[in-house]
């Protein structure tokens, strides 16, 4: 089990190192000069001279992609265009936000999302198995940010309930964590319901029902823990695209987090810090898959280390 | 002998009318998907008012008789704008949808078909699929800058993969099929087995998937034009209609209600519809 997960783990640096050089060389794309977007669009052709030398962009491009990869082994991904901060440290300040709503959202989208998806395959074709199965397709369908908007309109503009903005106390967590969590309960219902439907019409299933078992006991001990595979896949995904889906929910809610800092950056064309976010949302998802994978492995006795 | 002449409904409409029977639901999301491209096509003719027209008279009208859906800040007549809001939608997302198709079914293909190509295509496939599209669609605006055709570009980026790995995986069993070996044995070129025999034995799983991704356009059309890196006003278009709606929320919410309504119908629809499709040409997913 450690060789696998050493072996995966050695895996997912090919694919850091393959982001970043792509996030540099078309970033390098972009028409207009770097150096004078950061001295500013007023500054003298000396000034942005001396700017271009200290970003060392008088540098050939491999130079420069050489020293990049340099910095960014060190962690330093740069200094923003726009207010000259350190972009990692832009980064630690709101990273820590958006994992703590895309942790949460999982989570709370994980046991609701099992929890119906068990009620509408136990309840297979009656009413509350077909009301289930439109939810969950609304769910699937409904644009995440015309949800926060309502809500928003509902709690705090009708009712004065919940803060529209902001990250400071529990309340305003609820909202952003609806928003974020509606499209993922959907899909993890839905995989739930056919999963379990699937192994309920395995021969081992209706041997615990032959014996006599209660049905809770069947479809806690037998139906679930084999449904599960499928389960945690969905669930994993779910927590990556939470980190998509914080970039529209950030923007909503005024969250200070890295969604909504993305979203700023690529308006202000400031270059540094998008290729920052992109690398942090890139490393995120790869190590993300990586631990799906690992638990992958350790609830299915199927799938070998080796 | 006189024959007796039976009338029989055509073989199209009994299909339809026996899809119908078995998936209610989808065909109710086909009828959603059916009017909403004869809106869109025909917006010129169907919409009440220029959607661009202001007047700041009428602005914040509530829906009645003579705005059936109310009016904005400007005046803009809602109904108006939404139905020519449908025909950008549906123009982002087909165009978008097409291009694609075209380039990852090219590439899908070629990986298949050349080992040696096959690493370094299919790896890069892989990597693209594993980030969530509004990143990689917010990557590629960022470096293109925001407007209608570079939001083409970026949603039909987002799609590449998605369909090279499916005319990837459907070429590798294709091609060990005899009737390829046969053509290789004729002595055929790469190119020709390619268009003449590769290609038309691959292109059904390409259409279901195709119905699957449309909704998933729309939807990223709209997320992208609300944050403003998309469509740009004054085009009508769903998502960046909501975009300052929450500013007039109190004195009139239906523009923050109606595009959120129109994008969450015709999703569905989109959905229910493609699901119901995928289904009926897979018997073995009935029983899920």
């Amino acid at each position: 089990m450690r060789q696998y997960i050493i072996r995966r783990l050695l895996q997912v640096l090919p694919i850091v190192f393959l982001v970043a050089t792509a996030v540099f060389f078309l970033f390098k794309l972009i028409p207009g000069d770097p150096a004078t977007v950061f001295a500013g669009e007023q500054a003298s052709p000396a000034t942005i001279a001396r700017v271009r030398e200290r970003l060392g962009l008088d540098q050939p491009v491999m130079v420069q992609y050489w020293r990049y990869l340099q910095r960014l082994v060190k962690g330093d991904l740069g200094t923003s265009f726009i207010n000259g901060m350190e972009v990692i440290d832009l980064v630690k300040a709101r990273f820590p936000n958006t994992i703590r709503l895309a942790f949460i959202s999982t989570i709370l989208s994980a046991f609701f999302g099992v929890s119906i998806g068990m009620i509408s395959a136990l309840k297979r074709e009656t009413i509350v198995d077909y009301l289930l199965t439109v939810v969950a397709l609304l769910g699937i369908s409904i644009p995440i940010f015309w949800l926060g908007l309502m809500l928003i309109y509902v709690f705090s503009v009708q009712l004065s309930i919940l803060p529209i903005a902001g990250a400071s106390n529990w309340k305003n967590y609820i909202m952003p964590v609806i928003t974020l969590s509606a499209v993922s309960v959907a899909s993890i219902l839905r995989i739930t319901r056919s999963s379990i439907l699937e192994v309920m019409g395995e021969d081992f299933v209706r041997l615990a029902r032959a014996k006599g078992l209660k049905e809770s006991r069947v479809v806690f001990r037998h139906v679930l823990p084999n449904a599960l595979i499928p389960i945690v896949t969905v669930v994993g995904l779910q927590f990556g695209y939470m980190l998509g889906g914080s970039i529209i929910t950030e923007t909503i809610f005024s969250w200070p987090g890295m969604g909504r800092m993305l979203v700023v950056a690529v308006n202000q064309r400031d270059v540094m810090v998008v290729q920052g976010v992109l690398i942090v949302f890139a490393t995120s998802f790869v190590l993300v898959n990586l631990i799906v994978d690992i638990v992958y492995a350790l609830i299915d006795p199927k799938i070998s280390y080796s | 002998m006189s024959a007796k002449r039976v009338k029989r409904a055509p073989a199209a409409i009994v299909g339809i009318l026996n899809f119908a029977k078995s998936f209610p639901l989808a065909t109710i999301g086909g009828i959603i998907v059916l009017a909403f491209v004869l809106v869109a096509v025909l917006a010129p003719y169907v919409a009440p008012q220029d959607p661009n027209k202001m007047n700041l008279e009428n602005a914040l009208e509530r829906p009645g008789p003579q705005f059936l859906l109310g009016t904005d800040y400007s005046g803009r007549d809602m109904l108006s704008r939404l139905i020519f809001g449908a025909r950008v939608s549906l123009f982002i997302s087909l165009t978008s949808v097409i291009l694609g198709v075209v380039v990852g079914v090219v590439l899908g293909v070629v990986a298949a078909w050349f080992r040696h190509l096959q690493t370094p295509i299919m790896r890069l496939m892989d990597i693209m699929l594993s980030f969530p599209s509004i990143i990689v669609a917010l990557t590629i605006i960022a470096i293109l800058g925001s407007g209608i055709q570079n939001l083409i570009i970026a949603i039909a980026v987002y799609n590449i993969p998605v369909f090279a790995r499916i005319a990837y995986g459907q070429t590798l069993s294709v091609k060990n099929f005899t009737y390829i070996e046969a053509v290789i044995t004729l002595g055929a070129r790469d190119g020709r087995i390619l268009r003449r025999h590769i290609l038309p034995n691959i292109i059904a799983p390409v259409i279901v998937q195709f119905t699957l991704v449309i909704p998933r356009a729309i939807m990223l059309t709209a997320g992208l034009s609300f944050l403003g890196l998309g469509v740009m006003p004054p085009t009508a278009e769903w998502g960046n209609m909501l975009q300052n709606s929450l500013r007039w929320a109190a004195q009139g919410p239906h523009l923050v209600i109606f595009p959120g309504l129109a994008l969450l119908l015709v999703v569905f629809g989109f959905n229910t519809f493609g699901d119901g499709l995928r289904v009926s040409l897979d018997p073995r997913m009935r029983n899920r």
